[in-house]
């Protein structure tokens, strides 16, 4: 990457959406999936690679306001089924397993009787997982509902990635030292003082003055 | 195998040498293939998150190892944990429902954490072909490309030594290994609830279907799951080859592969 291209991303680091627009696309997405399958709950967990922890990132119906940021190890449990064996996968009849069901009500206060569950792939990289939990809808056809779930899961993995680029862009134009961490916050400040030219009437001056040194 | 025989061309004195005993029928029928089999004999491995031997669709276990890391190296040790994460223990169930005599081994790759699986992965499989087992149940897979190769050239040596690779097939358009490889049988799902069906697919890269719907699966403290996805199709083509195997010792996969394509419920042979 050369000097200019990186002055340019931290620019666009400065002016990124904020968090909470990245999470209404998330939410979106499980909002959809709850109403498309009848289900009375949708999320979507992200892998937190460096804990090694699945967190909820989007919650649609129960669990909804208070699910968000509850964090579990990523080996665990349906979404760890789904996650390690990168493949997507329909259960019925939960209930009949009485130690997911204990662990899962004592972290959610939720046991679903049945739920879906398909792994968020970028490229190379798993993401997360989105699940729909008891859905009401007549199951006739479940390879046709796994089908339908991974178009979801689509874009939400689209905007999981999306979200983490814009945390690890945050956190260099926050916490970050040199050139392009400056030029960053000096973009998130222009952007939060759109009513004050007197910065912006500055740094144009400063772009001359640079312009002039150049070559 | 006879080393005089030449590896690398035939000269015309050593064709007789070469003569392969072979009673094949005139038609290859599920009868032939697999009528009365129990899978007696045959060595089927699970590459996955540990199996519980203990479970009563499992019907216990001949060995179980995991693969773990030690430091940046991989090393197979004794499992002393069993199914960590629960699909182990439902892929042998399948397994042994439909060759209730053959010996399960267990190889635990997964479920100790996220990182580093690829690399478990393959140390898991290689091990698995040093073993010998005679057909290895693969219900994983990986997406990332540095490990394609080195997958491909394990799938290959498996295939060479007579070690039948059963992989499901990923229904989620994304690439990943080792389904892909045609070293590999690759298994997809159909819609039907007969263990006894299954399809060979004219259009690979997925070569057969097999039940992937509404099947009872061993799950955690002897409890049973209803699932559905692809993982739960492999396990009926391994348990299906295990029979065949067991009726038909010797079989390579390449023959094996033939066997099950003649004898698919979409080809005429399944009678």
């Amino acid at each position: 990457m050369t000097e200019g291209n990186s002055y340019r991303e931290a620019v666009a680091a400065g002016m990124l959406p904020s968090e909470e627009s990245h999470r209404a696309l998330l939410q979106s997405i499980v909002d959809v999936a709850r109403a498309i399958f009848d289900a009375k709950a949708s999320s979507i967990l992200l892998l937190d690679r460096a804990t090694d922890e699945l967190v909820f990132e989007a919650v649609s119906g129960e669990g909804e306001g208070d699910l968000v940021g509850m964090r579990f190890p990523s080996s665990t449990g349906i979404a760890g089924w789904v996650l390690v064996t990168g493949q997507p996968i329909v259960i019925d009849d939960l209930q009949q397993d009485p130690r997911h069901a204990r662990q899962t009500a004592e972290r959610t206060g939720y046991v679903p009787k049945a739920l879906m569950a398909v792994p968020l792939v970028n490229g190379e990289t798993t993401l997360g997982v989105l699940q729909v939990l008891d859905r009401t809808k007549n199951r006739s056809h479940s390879l046709g509902e796994i089908e339908l779930l991974i178009l979801f899961a689509n874009q939400a993995a689209i905007g999981l990635d999306l979200l983490q680029t814009a945390r690890r862009a945050r956190a260099v134009a926050e916490q970050g030292e040199g050139g392009e961490a400056v030029v960053a916050r000096l973009a998130a400040l222009l952007e939060r003082s759109e009513d004050d030219p007197a910065g912006l009437r500055l740094l144009e001056a400063l772009e001359s003055v640079l312009s002039r040194l150049k070559p | 195998m006879n080393e005089d025989l030449p590896a690398w061309s035939l000269s015309a004195e050593a064709v007789e040498g070469i003569a392969i005993a072979s009673q094949w029928p005139e038609k290859v029928t599920r009868e032939w293939a697999l009528g009365d089999a129990t899978g007696k004999g045959v060595d089927v491995c699970i590459l996955d998150s540990g199996v519980d031997g203990d479970h009563p669709l499992v019907g216990g276990l001949d060995s179980a190892v995991a693969v773990v890391f030690d430091g940046d190296e991989t090393k197979v040790v004794p499992d002393e944990e069993g199914d960590v994460v629960g699909h182990g223990s439902a892929c042998a169930g399948i397994v042994r429902t439909l060759a209730p005599e053959c010996r399960l081994h267990s190889v635990r790759v997964l479920g100790s954490g996220n990182s580093g699986t690829g690399d478990l992965i393959l140390a898991g499989l290689e091990y698995a072909i040093e073993q010998g087992f005679h057909v290895v149940n693969m219900s994983l897979s990986t997406t990332k490309r540095r490990f394609a190769e080195l997958l491909h050239e394990l799938a290959d040596d498996a295939y060479f030594q007579g070690t039948v690779l059963v992989a499901s097939a990923h229904n989620m358009p994304v690439e990943s290994y080792p389904w892909r490889f045609s070293s590999v049988i690759s298994v997809g799902s159909h819609e039907g609830t007969d263990s006894w069906d299954w399809y060979a697919n004219p259009t690979p890269p997925v070569e057969f279907f097999a039940r992937g719907v509404d099947i009872d699966v061993a799950w955690f403290g002897g409890s049973t799951l209803c699932c559905t996805g692809n993982s739960f199709a492999a396990p009926h083509i391994a348990g299906l080859s295990a029979l065949v195997l067991s009726k038909h010792p010797g079989l390579t996969p390449f023959q094996l592969k033939s066997v099950l394509y003649l004898t698919a419920s979409n080809t005429g042979g399944s009678e």
